[in-house]
């Protein structure tokens, strides 16, 4: 096909900010400062494709979640959703562009009401958006939607509480999955899984992105599953993104220093590799985000950082050493993942 | 004053020239309303000093009870050791006197949890908890203790040790606590610390600070370590010795290169095969289907059959006898290990 | 070491609690108040206090059922008579059949306690509800009109308003007593419902429904109510007792029932001064109200620890 790649691009955020203040006083309050979670995101997901987003507790990328399907508002930027900017839509118009983009929460045992049917959980996207399915149609769709991500339909009646871990987040897909939409955001979806059972679900949301052609944001701590899911990755640090590429790019040829400690860190389930690998041990903790250093926010951890790093944001944007956008003023190849030598 | 030494001679038998520890057939059940939960069901494992065994297995497997068992710090009721012999030294605990085991546990075995914020006592310093144990353990000044928690905290490479020490748990970052765990568990100089899923909570940059950290701890002290993992990745980096736990039995144990190499049973195979590589692209992964037993319904046969891949009518009649020599210092729990071991390994 | 040891049973839950999965198991499909029911089948605590309630309560809709005599017909001359086949307590100082008049004021007390922990009750769910989801300023101010209800004392308060609901000495002052109780015992409810109304809707699936786009009448309702409520129903249970003994209370000061009414605070208020005679009169009507009472506490604290999945 030879459409333009701008077509293809199904949710995109320019200069996305959310700064949670910071009060004093109950009845009259006052603002004495901001935790700036997310400040200042530029993403682009196109159709069919899995953006991975990986960083650190405090880095901001769940609570992008939250705002790129609305649970949370922007204090500043866009998000534009097949080009209608989700931020200046309001009442009805909202809701209906809300229906092109759910959510797979975290933990299975917490994002189902204990008191409803799987059925009615399943169902209540159809209550709430009414013109989608016809009411005496909705029963059936549910029992396709279960079919659908591997449950048995008969199961309909049951309540959360008598499923597993793995089986649990299968339905909370099959609710994300409910109103046909075209984006899901995944927000730690296996992590609160047993080991044995996370490949179960990550071929299932890989299975249904082949059948439904949905685009996926995966946001995720754990880096290895990310590669194995993403197409392009997006690392974050205290509410910034330092490095994105295709997946090839952040895990074959990390450029930013903050993404090869992170590689460096992760644990390869492989003996041989003991000691072979580059390891990078980063000093010190995360910065508070109230209160983030100036210029590059990771220089106070780098081993690279120079006076400019103190005085100069660092752009995200692709540089002499980095084929791909990296924000570091010293962005350089290096292999942390294999073994070196 | 007492000093170190008196305090461990008070435990009778001590043979020093015994295995560091070694636990045998151990069983371990939970009285539930429900009915009993068989959580342990014959568990073999040995430690020597300067050594680390990795406990690997998921939530359920009976991995964390094991280490309870041995800590003496089972929840009972409901939890039960019904059977077996847990041997320090030559000293089965089991069979010592609460007061004994409690000074076991301050002296000889030490534990850090993966929760460090609730395993530490909010309303006290650091500093506080740290010397309670020299007054409480070695009847230490309170000067002496405190300059000996400074050490502690010195040693587990706390920045600043002498200006924190005065802190409390919410003041130090997850990491932080953790190594304040550490130096606790570490103060009274255990021989076999056991450390449950130490790092679970943390973010991967500090938990390979705090592996690492661990890792140097032991081969100072010569310790034993028991390390209670889920994680493959972690267990490669830093097991000598694996034992892989499921539904309350190890059913492999291997020195670390071989199991990676070439498992021997279908579970260690399987869980190697469905977890996703860093140093991969486009990897395959292999699917163990159904779901960890319930305890309440272990299958009968091997506990693994409904969800092994190489299961025949032998493996849901007969559990696979208690161990076959696959190699010098392997077991394995399987009628088949021969073509486990044989094949190879998919996806790769 | 101490807190070394005291964290102990981290994975203990989990190791027992493997998930019961459809497809291994055959259990029936149950819900959690089925799950609770089958927990106070198997409670002997529930079933006495169970028990006990419906004869209260039957004892309060139809007293006839139980006595056949009429509590008030009363003679002087069997002042103070012991039991006989009659009168199975004996009769009192005027000269009524003491367990005729036991039997006929349960009705009062009942009543009087139904209608006063409906009041609070209501008062209770819409208070703690809205302080609970609204948050903010809503919840500062109702939180610190909760505060100034309960730092008022229970007793004075009762004592001052039921006098100024009830100045005329003909009327029975029933309502006045049911109005007072139920617009001072509403808060423990409220604070109550406030904190698993807080705790409720910071769940996953509450945050799965707003984003899936339900207002907040369909969270509240569907999502918030339901999961929060359990707690409160217990609350309101202990409650219904509380009010039982806090009626025959205030009757027993002179502020509460007046007149002709019967109700176990009526008969102990009289009969007090003539302990040093005969007890029974006293006594009596004691032991039901106390019995009642505690069916009612028991009864919530049966209920509270099926509806805690923590205790499963």
């Amino acid at each position: 096909m030879s459409q333009p790649v701008a077509k293809d691009v199904v949710l995109e955020t320019s200069n996305l900010v959310k700064h949670f203040p910071i009060t004093r006083g109950i009845v009259l309050q006052t603002q004495v400062g901001a935790v700036r979670a997310v400040d200042g995101v530029d993403l682009k997901l196109r159709r069919g494709e899995t953006l991975g987003v990986v960083g650190e507790s405090g880095c901001g990328k769940s609570t992008l979640a939250k705002l790129l399907v609305g649970l949370e508002k922007p204090t500043s930027g866009s998000i534009d959703v097949r080009g209608q900017d989700m931020t200046r839509l309001r009442g009805a118009e909202l809701r209906r562009a809300r229906r092109n983009i759910q959510m797979v929460l975290q933990d299975p045992y917490t994002s189902l009401n204990p008191r409803m049917t799987v059925g009615d959980i399943i169902g209540e996207p159809f209550d709430i958006h009414t013109e989608v399915v016809p009411r005496g149609e909705r029963k059936q769709r549910v029992r396709e939607l279960l079919d659908l991500v591997g449950l048995n339909p008969e199961h309909i009646n049951r309540y959360p509480h008598q499923f597993s871990g793995g089986q649990r987040q299968r339905i909370g897909i099959a609710r994300a999955l409910a109103l046909k939409p075209e984006i899901i955001v995944c927000d730690e979806p296996v992590s609160a899984l047993d080991v044995s059972i996370q490949a179960q679900v990550i071929n299932l949301l890989e299975r249904l992105q082949d059948e439904l052609g949905l685009s996926y944001i995966f946001i995720a701590h754990d880096l290895s599953v990310v590669r194995h899911i993403a197409d392009r990755v997006a690392v974050m640090y205290l509410g910034k993104i330092v490095e994105i590429g295709v997946e090839d790019e952040i895990y074959e040829r990390p450029t930013h220093p903050y993404t090869q400690a992170l590689l460096s860190a992760v644990p390869v389930p492989d003996p041989t590799l003991r000691g072979q690998r580059d390891q990078i041990v980063l000093e010190g903790d995360v910065p508070s985000p109230a209160n983030p250093p100036s210029g590059c926010r990771f220089r106070t951890r780098c081993w690279k950082a120079q006076d400019i790093c103190a005085e100069q944001e660092p752009a995200l944007t692709e540089r002499e050493q980095s084929a791909h956008p990296s924000a570091c003023h010293f962005a350089e190849e290096r292999n942390v993942v294999h073994a070196v030598e | 004053m007492t000093d170190i030494k008196a305090e461990i001679d008070v435990l009778p038998g001590l043979d020093s020239s015994a295995r560091l520890l070694d636990v045998e057939n151990l069983h371990v059940e939970f009285r539930t309303q429900a009915g009993v939960a068989r959580a342990i069901n014959g568990v073999d494992i040995h430690l020597d000093p300067g050594e680390t065994l990795a406990i690997l297995g998921e939530s359920g497997c009976g991995k964390s009870v094991t280490a309870q068992a041995i800590m003496g710090i089972l929840d009972s009721p409901p939890g039960f050791v019904t059977k077996g012999a847990i041997r320090y030294r030559g000293v089965d605990l089991l069979k010592l006197p609460e007061e004994q085991r409690r000074k076991v546990r301050a002296n000889h075995i030490a534990m850090i949890f993966q929760d460090a914020l609730s395993a530490l006592n909010p309303v006290f310093s650091i500093g506080f908890q740290l010397g309670e144990l020299f007054r409480v353990h070695r009847g230490t000044s309170r000067q002496d203790a405190r300059r000996r928690s400074i050490e502690l905290l010195d040693l587990v490479k706390i920045p600043a040790a002498r200006q924190r020490i005065n802190d409390y748990p919410h003041q130090f970052s997850g990491g932080m606590r953790q190594r304040v765990m550490i130096a606790m568990a570490l103060a009274l100089d255990p021989k076999v610390l056991i450390a449950d899923e130490p790092t679970t909570a943390l973010d991967v940059t500090v938990q390979a600070q705090i592996m690492n950290l661990l890792a140097e701890l032991r081969r100072e002290r010569n310790m034993g370590l028991i390390l209670i993992t889920h994680d493959m990745g972690v267990v490669a980096d830093v097991a000598d010795r694996i034992s892989v736990m499921y539904a309350g039995k190890v059913v492999e144990e291997a020195p670390v290169l071989d199991i990676y190499a070439r498992p021997a049973h279908p579970y260690t195979k399987a869980l190697l095969e469905s977890i996703p590589r860093l140093d991969m692209k486009g990897q395959q992964l292999n699917v163990i289907k159904g779901l960890p037993p319930n305890l309440l319904r272990i299958p009968a046969g091997c506990p693994f059959h409904p969800r092994c891949a190489y299961a025949r009518d032998v493996c849901r009649a007969d559990p696979p006898p208690q161990q076959y020599d696959v190699a010098p210092a392997r077991t394995a729990r399987c009628h088949f290990w021969t073509e486990v071991v044989g094949d190879e390994p998919a996806g790769s | 070491m101490s807190n070394i040891e005291s964290v102990t049973q981290a994975e203990v839950p989990t190791a027992i609690g493997v998930p019961v999965s459809p497809e291994s198991g055959h259990e029936k499909p149950r819900s959690l108040t089925g799950d609770a029911w089958e927990d106070l089948r198997r409670n002997w605590i529930f079933w006495t206090a169970a028990v006990l309630v419906v004869l209260v309560v039957v004892m309060s809709a139809f007293p006839s059922l139980f006595t056949s005599a009429d509590p008030g017909s009363c003679a002087l001359a069997r002042q103070h008579k012991g039991p006989s086949g009659a009168a199975l307590f004996g009769y009192d100082f005027q000269g009524c059949d003491v367990y005729a008049r036991t039997v006929y004021g349960a009705r009062n007390s009942v009543l009087i306690s139904l209608i006063a922990t409906t009041i609070a009750g209501l008062i209770g769910v819409i208070v703690g509800m809205a302080a609970g989801y609204f948050g903010g300023w809503v919840d500062a101010l109702l939180a610190r009109g909760i505060d100034i209800v309960l730092g008022i004392p229970t007793l004075l308060a009762a004592i001052v308003l039921a006098r100024r609901l009830s100045s005329d000495p003909n009327e029975s002052g029933f309502w006045a007593v049911a109005l007072t109780l139920g617009v001072i015992t509403w808060t423990t409810g409220a604070r109550i419902m406030r904190s698993s109304v807080i705790s409720a809707k910071n769940q996953d699936y509450v945050a799965a429904a707003r984003m899936l786009g339900a207002g907040p009448g369909r969270l509240m309702i569907r999502h918030i109510l339901p999961n929060a409520a359990a707690p409160f129903v217990v609350v309101l249970t202990i409650l219904l007792g509380v009010n039982i003994a806090t009626e025959a209370t205030l009757t027993f000061l002179g502020v509460g029932l007046k007149g002709d009414a019967i109700s176990w605070g009526i008969a102990i208020s009289e009969s007090a001064p003539y302990v040093t005679e005969t007890a029974r009169p006293l006594v009596w009507p004691s032991v039901f109200l106390a019995l009642t009472v505690l069916a009612f506490i028991m009864l919530g604290d049966a209920i509270r620890d099926a509806f805690d999945p923590r205790l499963r």
